[in-house]
């Protein structure tokens, strides 16, 4: 299904800490303009397996190659500024206005007499697209949980990268937050951007991945389409819970029981 | 917006510089009105080429070398108590410095010392950034801080103390309290060519700073390589204020103060902060000096001492600061 000369691929990706199997051979190939999501529950290597897919983490065994290259042996800057990446829980050292802050996005970009007219036109075309214009102008640190998370999805924008990895992008959002960033997510998908998001939120994933891809111990228990991903069956095996998909108004619904066993 | 600021401050320090220069020149125990000197005869012209000018000269190249030093630090620690005379980097400087004398190594040329001065300051940065660890917080770099600064300084103390040295205890205060008295322009030109290179070292790490905002993982996801950073950095301290320290002594706090002060006018941004901290390390210390020989009085105090009267308070100050804004 894959093509190898557009994906990004992690091709039999091991990694171990200290003498435990964070990663056991993982293969996956990812294609730009869809949405995928990696679900599982804590510690099943969802964070491992995107800084690797990013270059940021040499896996012990296997290799991650984007568009057929192997992504260790590009430049720094040329995968930053291929693949924008946003880790899990993101340092703010300093109270920087927001459009100083996603002017960062451009650090790969950057010649050597600062910022560009093209500079310059991204970050205000990523400022347009996630609706922060009027807050370019704000102390980072002054915004919101929802606001602060628009902001970092706007500095990842503003790269103008073809692949976007997000680590948990969406965690302490409230719902209508979460459900605007479903949506940047989902158009910038549908304009050929590659989205890899690992979340906790199943109902976010089934409304906004076109992929589910489930993890447990390192090890991927299922991996397709929203639907058929997230059968009851894998559900029970990763997080131990009972579940049943029921039909809503929007969709089919997936309905969480309870605790496995104490339903 | 931020850029207009920013040079409208540069050049209210450079001019701010250039009255504090020409103050400093006639300044001290004798007033020498620049408009009343006679030609190359006036005794009076010798005080001030042979001691007030490379005095001046100094105060500039060392002021700028520690407020640039304190910006970068600043910046790449993510720590706004960061500063090369707090953490024990420029005492590290001194400790190379006062080896050379220990080993008897180079009498009389300077450049041994300088050298020593300035490889002592690199591994100081080194230390630091090890000690703390990579992902260092506050408490872990002041605490690296304090291990550092003690441990180079009992040292400066035990190699002047071990050394055949009848005068042993006032070098130990020459070096450990630095001061800009009774220097020539033969401190000026060993110093001037390593300051100007550590800056232009450490003015190269603005892109890397600013990334660094977002943390290591942020940085590195940006293409920055950390390794680069930290290398160039403690180069380029090394270098700047290793030199400082070898032609002045330890002086401390310029580098804390001076960012923080430069902040209510630029904002954050690291990068920015990088030319206007050197200027303003500049005039600080050169406005210090005047101070500390306006004093009257029959021993000159050390402008260290100046400083820190002054360092200390700013960083109580801070630390409430930060304890408020954590709490």
């Amino acid at each position: 299904m894959g093509n190898a000369s557009t994906d990004l691929r992690a091709e039999n990706v091991s990694v171990s800490l200290g003498g435990r199997d964070i990663l056991s051979h993982i293969s996956l190939a990812f294609a730009p303009g869809r949405v995928t999501a990696i679900l599982g529950p804590n510690g099943a290597g969802k964070s491992t397996l995107l800084t690797c897919l990013v270059g940021l983490r040499a896996p012990g065994h296997g290799r991650v190659t984007l568009e057929g290259s192997a992504i260790l042996e590009m430049s720094a800057r040329e995968r930053a500024r291929r693949i924008a990446y946003l880790p899990q829980t993101p340092e703010i050292a300093w109270g920087l206005d927001v459009r100083t802050f996603v002017r960062l996005g451009r650090t790969a970009h950057r010649g050597v007499f600062g910022e560009s007219a093209a500079d310059a036109r991204a970050v205000d075309e990523a400022l347009t697209s996630t609706g922060l214009s009027d807050f370019a102008a704000r102390d980072i640190r002054t915004l919101s949980g929802g606001e602060r998370a628009r902001a970092h999805i706007t500095r990842a924008f503003a790269g103008e990268p073809d692949w976007l990895v997000a680590d948990e992008p969406l965690t302490g959002l409230d719902l209508g937050h979460q459900l605007d960033a479903a949506d940047l997510l989902r158009r910038a998908a549908a304009r050929g951007l590659g989205v890899v998001v690992s979340v906790h939120d199943l109902g976010f994933a089934v409304r906004a991945a076109d992929r589910i891809v489930v993890m447990t111990e390192g090890q991927i228990l299922s991996d397709g389409p929203p639907a058929e991903a997230l059968t009851i069956e894998v559900l029970a095996k990763a997080y131990a819970v009972d579940a049943r998909w029921v039909a809503g108004q929007s969709g089919a619904l997936l309905d969480v029981i309870g605790r496995r066993g104490l339903s | 917006m931020k850029r207009a600021s920013g040079i409208r401050l540069e050049l209210g320090l450079l001019t701010l510089l250039a009255a504090l220069s020409a103050l400093s020149i006639c300044a001290g125990r004798v007033w020498i009105p620049l408009t009343h000197l006679g030609g190359e005869t006036d005794a009076r012209w010798l005080i001030i080429t042979a001691l007030r000018l490379p005095r001046t000269l100094l105060g500039i190249l060392v002021g700028a070398a520690l407020g640039l030093s304190g910006a970068s630090l600043q910046g790449y620690t993510r720590n706004p108590l960061a500063d090369p005379g707090v953490l024990g980097v420029s005492a590290m400087a001194a400790l190379g410095a006062v080896l050379t004398l220990f080993l008897n190594l180079g009498l009389g040329s300077p450049w041994i010392l300088t050298a020593f001065a300035m490889g002592g300051a690199a591994v100081g940065v080194t230390l630091l950034i090890l000690i703390a660890g990579p992902a260092g917080d506050a408490v872990s770099f002041l605490l690296a801080g304090v291990i550092l600064s003690t441990i180079a300084s009992a040292g400066v103390a035990l190699a002047l103390g071990l050394a055949p040295n009848p005068w042993a205890s006032s070098e130990i205060t020459t070096w450990l309290m630095g001061s800009l008295a009774d220097r020539s322009i033969v401190d000026v030109q060993t110093a001037a060519p390593f300051i100007f290179l550590g800056g232009a070292l450490l003015l190269t790490t603005g892109p890397a700073l600013d990334a660094l905002t977002l943390g290591e993982t942020g940085a590195r996801a940006l293409g920055i390589s950390l390794r680069r950073t930290q290398t160039t950095i403690a180069v380029g301290v090394g270098l700047a204020c290793g030199a400082a320290v070898a032609v002045t002594g330890v002086i401390g706090f310029v580098g804390l103060i001076v960012p923080h002060a430069v902040r209510q006018f630029v904002g954050e941004r690291p990068s920015r902060l990088l030319i206007p901290s050197a200027l303003a390390g500049a005039d600080l210390l050169l406005a210090a000096d005047i101070l500390v020989r306006a004093t009257p009085h029959a021993n000159e105090v050390h402008v260290s001492v100046a400083m820190a009267a002054l360092g200390a308070p700013f960083f109580l100050g801070l630390l409430i600061a930060m304890r408020r804004k954590l709490a």
